[in-house]
């Protein structure tokens, strides 16, 4: 049964969780006005909010300055890359834990989340020493294999959860229906987990897009992707906070569109199972 | 062309043996019923022949073919699941036309099939409905449609008609039954419901602790029970069983008599009691009566309706020819 709550406490409630989300989205709000500020006015003291001369200056400069279109691009093959090469060995990975688990199933998935608690710099330097055996530094290639080995057990987490929900006497059902395992994977599993794997990709697109440790510690010149661009802004010789913004908001502009867009989808994927 | 054999069939999960060696031979076109109490191993016996559960020794040949080692896709075998487990992302035509597709089967044939199975099951208004939209007695029949149009082997049934209401279920037992005997392949069903496994067996498999307790047909389970378990098993309401005296005077440990198979009068008869709860059909009364000396309490079945009250003393005549003798492990004499 729903709650009585009065329209005033209602209003109230409303205000607050405005005022909440409104602090929480200040700082992008603030990086994407400042973008269009001047360098003067982006430093200027008491900070200038809204009546400022608006000019699309730092984004003709920083694409002048720098190619976006080359490292939007290497996000856009190292964030898909990853992930689909991810699905493509969770999902098998996924199936056979959750329909067909062994005594040491548990123990896997607690191992593999585990590797999640080791402070990434910890594994750096070899890393970075297989990188330069391999010849894979400074590639998109390589950084496709690393994000994806790095969020490889968050995908197979949430792939096991959502297919523990899916009753197993449907894909017996599909078993004494004559489909092979392939068949059964393809078009009984798969579909009816749509809606987990499409937030599960979602959610690692957006992690892997916003990457910083790895893109930045193994690239140079050639493979950086979009937290690479933002990082060549914040240089020794000082900070250009407008042109910073500009660099900023071009980086996230993507990923917030496809955030946006499939909020929905989102929310429901990570509430999945949770509630029914 | 379905027979079913099983020779010595084990299986234990880890340390715990569910089915102890196990032989069994299901005749082509036979309607088989497993039978039992929860946990029995009855839904587990039927899942190993299907393959969904391997066979930790034993053998299992179906229509004289070796299955020990073969898939559930390459057995032949068609089954239909308690939860129906249909597949929620497809239409009713998708559903059905699965196995088919599996099978490679061309479009046309495929058409052909799921029209003709439709029209057998009164789906055919249904089929582009998903699952989801469908009552559970639609339901179910879209789970049986996906097993005939295979043409199985054999059919198996885990307890298809659990979660329907009463009404639904006597309907659709006596689907299932009237498909029996138009299709003539043989069908294993498994069922904790022992009304639903005497109106419709041909043979009936009454299984307690993976073990086989007895084999027959209905009739002769009802009439000669191996043993005090199937004796209480089969029969509704159930045989009473009692020992004591009255037992050793027929030279027997326990014996049994069924409610329907026990004379009641108001004036005389063999053994008194007090009426408890009496349960009023119309056709028939159920009588429970107290105090007999005999066991806690005596059901007897009168034909329509009788005139007894809450304890009212009620005289009852069991016929001789009637009674079960048992011996003390339970065993028929």
């Amino acid at each position: 049964m729903a709650r009585a709550v009065s329209s005033r406490r209602k209003s109230i409630n409303t205000a607050v969780a405005w005022g909440i989300g409104f602090i929480i989205f200040f700082p992008i709000l603030w990086t994407i006005l400042t973008s269009f500020k001047t360098e003067g006015q982006a430093i200027a003291d008491p900070p200038i909010f809204l009546f400022f001369d608006w000019t699309l200056e730092n984004y003709s400069i920083v694409q002048e300055r720098s190619d976006y279109m080359r490292f939007l691009w290497n996000s856009v093959i190292i964030a898909g890359g990853s992930t689909l090469l991810g699905i493509i060995v969770a999902v098998p990975a996924a199936w056979s834990m959750a329909f067909v688990p062994s005594k040491r199933t548990k123990d896997i998935l607690m191992w593999m989340l585990s590797t999640k608690m080791l402070p990434a710099v910890g594994v750096l330097y070899p890393i970075y020493l297989l990188f330069i055996e391999l010849g894979l530094l400074d590639s998109v290639f390589g950084l496709v294999i690393v994000l994806m080995l790095i969020n490889l057990p968050i995908i197979i987490w949430m792939l096991y959860t959502y297919f523990k929900e899916i009753p197993g006497e449907i894909l017996e059902a599909a078993r004494m229906d004559g489909a092979s395992l392939k068949s059964e994977i393809l078009y009984v599993l798969t579909p009816m987990a749509i809606p987990g794997i499409a937030s599960t990709i979602l959610l690692n697109v957006i992690l892997a897009w916003n990457e910083a440790f790895w893109t930045l510690n193994l690239t140079a010149a050639k493979a950086g992707p979009l937290t690479a661009f933002i990082a060549s802004y914040s240089s020794p010789e000082g900070l250009f906070y407008a042109k910073l913004s500009a660099a900023s908001t071009m980086a996230i502009a993507p990923i917030l569109i496809l955030g946006w867009f499939s909020q929905k989808q989102l929310v429901r994927g990570l509430t999945f199972g949770a509630v029914k | 062309m379905g027979q079913i054999v099983l020779n010595q069939v084990r299986k234990s999960f880890g340390d715990v043996e569910v089915i102890p060696p196990l032989d069994l031979t299901i005749n082509d076109g036979e309607f088989c019923v497993f039978v039992g109490p929860s946990g029995c191993g009855k839904s587990t016996l039927l899942r190993l022949i299907a393959g969904l559960e391997d066979v930790t020794s034993g053998e299992i040949s179906i229509d004289g073919q070796p299955a020990t080692e073969l898939p559930p896709a390459k057995r032949g075998l068609a089954m239909v699941f308690q939860s129906y487990a249909l597949y929620p992302h497809m239409s009713v035509r998708k559903n059905i036309a699965f196995p088919l597709r599996m099978a490679g089967l061309p479009k046309d044939e495929i058409e052909k099939r799921v029209t003709n199975a439709a029209s057998v099951l009164n789906l055919t208004d249904y089929l582009d409905r998903r699952p989801g939209q469908l009552s559970g007695g639609q339901r179910q029949r879209v789970a049986i449609g996906r097993a005939i149009v295979r043409e199985p082997a054999a059919f198996l049934f885990d307890e298809p008609l659990s979660n329907l209401d009463a009404a639904l279920r006597v309907g659709m037992r006596l689907e299932i039954s009237e498909l029996h005997k138009r299709l003539s392949t043989t069908m294993i069903y498994v069922t904790h419901d022992q009304v639903e496994a005497m109106t419709m067996a041909d043979k009936i498999v009454v299984l307690r602790a993976g073990n086989i307790e007895q084999v027959g047909s209905p009739l002769e389970l009802y009439k000669a029970p191996r043993n005090t378990f199937v004796a209480g098993f089969i029969g509704s309401p159930k045989m009473n069983l009692f020992q004591g005296s009255e037992a050793a005077e027929l030279g027997a440990d326990t014996i049994g008599i069924r409610p329907e198979h026990i004379d009641v009068s108001q004036t005389q008869g063999q053994w008194t009691g007090r009426v408890g709860v009496s349960e009023h059909l119309g056709s028939d009364t159920f009588i429970h009566v107290h105090d007999t000396g005999l066991t806690d309490t005596i059901t007897v079945r009168a034909a329509g309706e009788v005139d007894f009250k809450h304890g009212d003393t009620i005289y009852l005549t069991p016929r001789a020819d009637q009674i079960h003798k048992f011996d003390a492990q339970g065993l028929r004499i």
